[in-house]
């Protein structure tokens, strides 16, 4: 179970000190909860928070009732938690085939990689050995990224908007991949999305927005309201 | 052969143990075994240090290799070899230096390798340097390679210098004839006070020759390394340049590349990068449970790969 306490990240802006996340309470531990909320919200900060690649300024973060809050993202990698960034990163030299090999922690076969490829609809043979590197769209990268996320099979998974540059036939079969991940996982998988279809097969829906959680709940709770646009709306304030 | 001079082999040609097909090593200035084929032959030059490898027209999947090994601190190694390849053949030459100098003195091996490549005939040259030993003596290389590609001929070039040369400078100049092809792949990680120079020149002399220069490079500690690569398009050619270089601690890397079109049909590119490991590269290798150093040894070595 993953819980975040009074969490809070504030950043130095040129007009003074602002407040991405404020006094963020949580306790995730059903199987497929769905972040979603507005843009510039502080979905991925809550994220990146979770993975460690920010510190929080203030609160407490627990991964089965541990206190991972100063444990570096290499620590937390360790103890189960697996992050897929909503951008990729490519790596000149590095193939996709190693990188799988990283992700599962062990010597694998290629037949064993290659299956986590197939899972994310990606011919295997073609893709064991290419490097990832600019030779490769951003909707590959994306469902590499998966992929890996698949080989490492940690009991906690958080996804940044895994969506984001996936074309639309595509999608339909994401959605099939993160499904399927439902069913196999005894773990926890996070996901920052907007779309419906993925809020739609969630256990738990959080809409956090202002740099808060608005709403936390069971999907027939929050779905309809969401779509309604009660929770996510905002106003411009006029100069 | 004794354990350093094996290690050395192992190093800088693969080799456990005495190589298939035709070989020539040279250890610590004098001659460590040779053996030649039906189709290649190597002899000694009378006139100064060296050999002359003759690869007869049509020679098909044989290889050559002339591994040079030092393992005496104080040594000056020079050494000339030139290759003929005949027409049509094909062929793979595996050449290296490895230097173990466990004493106070300069090692140095200077080698100076000509390649006259015949009509059509396709060539693969691997060349790999090494040097090891924890002596104070200093480990210097300077391999110079001049290459000569007839009409339709072929050559690969891959040179490696992983670890342990003080001081280093390549050069490696090469003239196409018409339809010939030149593809050159360097791979060089420097680190301490290293210092390491590369020098290419390619001359695209001929009609429809083209050449590709690719160096991959990583800078280490307070290491110093200079890129030069010049390509002259003297006629309706292809030429492409890239120089990629990581630099780490107080490493610098200068690269310059020049490219010269003096044909209307010449088509030429350089590309030149020059940076430190990405950190997100860094994050995103830790996200997957390694340290910070594992994943930096994970970048640098598939960099370089």
């Amino acid at each position: 179970m993953l819980e975040l306490k009074n969490v809070s990240f504030k950043v130095d802006t040129e007009d003074g000190e602002k407040e991405i996340l404020k006094d963020i309470n949580l306790k995730i531990d059903d199987k497929f909860v769905a972040i979603t909320g507005p843009n510039g919200g502080g979905k991925s900060t809550l994220a990146k928070i979770i993975a460690g690649i920010y510190n929080p300024t203030g609160g407490q973060i627990l991964l089965d009732g541990e206190d991972i809050t100063n444990k570096s993202i290499t620590e937390r990698a360790q103890m189960g938690i697996s992050f897929a960034f909503q951008q990729p990163v490519r790596f000149k030299g590095l193939t996709v085939g190693d990188l799988i090999t990283l992700a599962s922690g062990k010597k694998i076969s290629v037949s064993e990689a290659c299956t986590y490829l197939s899972e994310v609809g990606l011919c295997a043979r073609e893709y064991i050995d290419r490097e990832i590197n600019a030779s490769l769209s951003g909707g590959e990268l994306k469902r590499i990224e998966i992929a890996m996320i698949m080989a490492r099979s940690t009991k906690l998974s958080v996804f940044d908007e895994p969506e984001a540059g996936i074309d639309l036939w595509s999608f339909n079969n994401l959605i099939r991949v993160f499904e399927k991940m439902n069913e196999k996982t005894n773990g926890s998988i996070i996901i920052i999305s907007h779309q419906e279809k993925i809020l739609d097969i969630a256990d738990k829906i959080i809409v956090v927005a202002n740099g808060e959680v608005k709403s936390y709940g069971t999907k027939k709770d929050i779905l309809p309201a969401l779509l309604r646009n009660e929770n996510t709306s905002f106003s411009c304030v006029k100069l | 052969m004794d354990k350093i001079g094996k290690d050395l082999l192992k190093k800088v040609a693969d080799l456990h143990e005495i190589p298939e097909g035709a070989y020539n090593i040279r250890e610590n200035g004098g001659l460590g075994g040779r053996r030649t084929t039906a189709n290649i032959d190597i002899i000694t030059k009378e006139e100064k240090p060296g050999i002359d490898i003759i690869i007869k027209p049509n020679t098909k999947n044989e290889s050559v290799h002339i591994p040079v090994i030092i393992s005496k601190s104080g040594l000056d190694d020079l050494v000339y070899n030139d290759f003929y390849i005949g027409e049509n053949a094909d062929v793979v030459v595996i050449a290296g230096c490895g230097i173990h100098n466990t004493g106070d003195d300069k090692s140095s091996h200077d080698g100076i390798h000509t390649f006259h490549v015949g009509k059509n005939a396709k060539i693969k040259y691997v060349e790999r340097h090494y040097g090891a030993g924890d002596g104070l003596g200093t480990n210097v290389m300077n391999p110079t390679t001049v290459i000569e590609i007839d009409d339709g001929g072929y050559m690969e070039m891959e040179t490696t210098q992983i670890k342990g040369i003080d001081s280093t400078i390549r050069k490696t100049s090469a003239k196409l004839g018409n339809d010939a092809k030149l593809v050159i792949k360097e791979s060089l990680m420097t680190h301490g006070n290293q210092y390491a120079k590369t020098d290419f020149t390619v001359d695209l002399d001929g009609e429809n020759s083209s050449a590709n220069v690719i160096s991959r490079s990583v800078a280490k500690d307070e290491s110093y390394q200079e890129f030069l690569s010049i390509i002259n398009g003297n006629n309706k050619c292809a030429g492409h340049t890239e120089c990629d270089a990581i630099i780490m601690g107080k490493a610098r890397v200068c690269a310059i590349p020049q490219i010269t079109a003096n044909h209307l049909d010449a088509s030429l590119i350089h590309e030149a990068a020059i940076g430190k490991i990405a950190g997100e590269q860094l994050m995103k290798l830790m996200t997957l449970g390694l340290t910070e150093e594992e994943a930096e040894e994970q970048i640098v070595n598939g960099f370089l790969k």
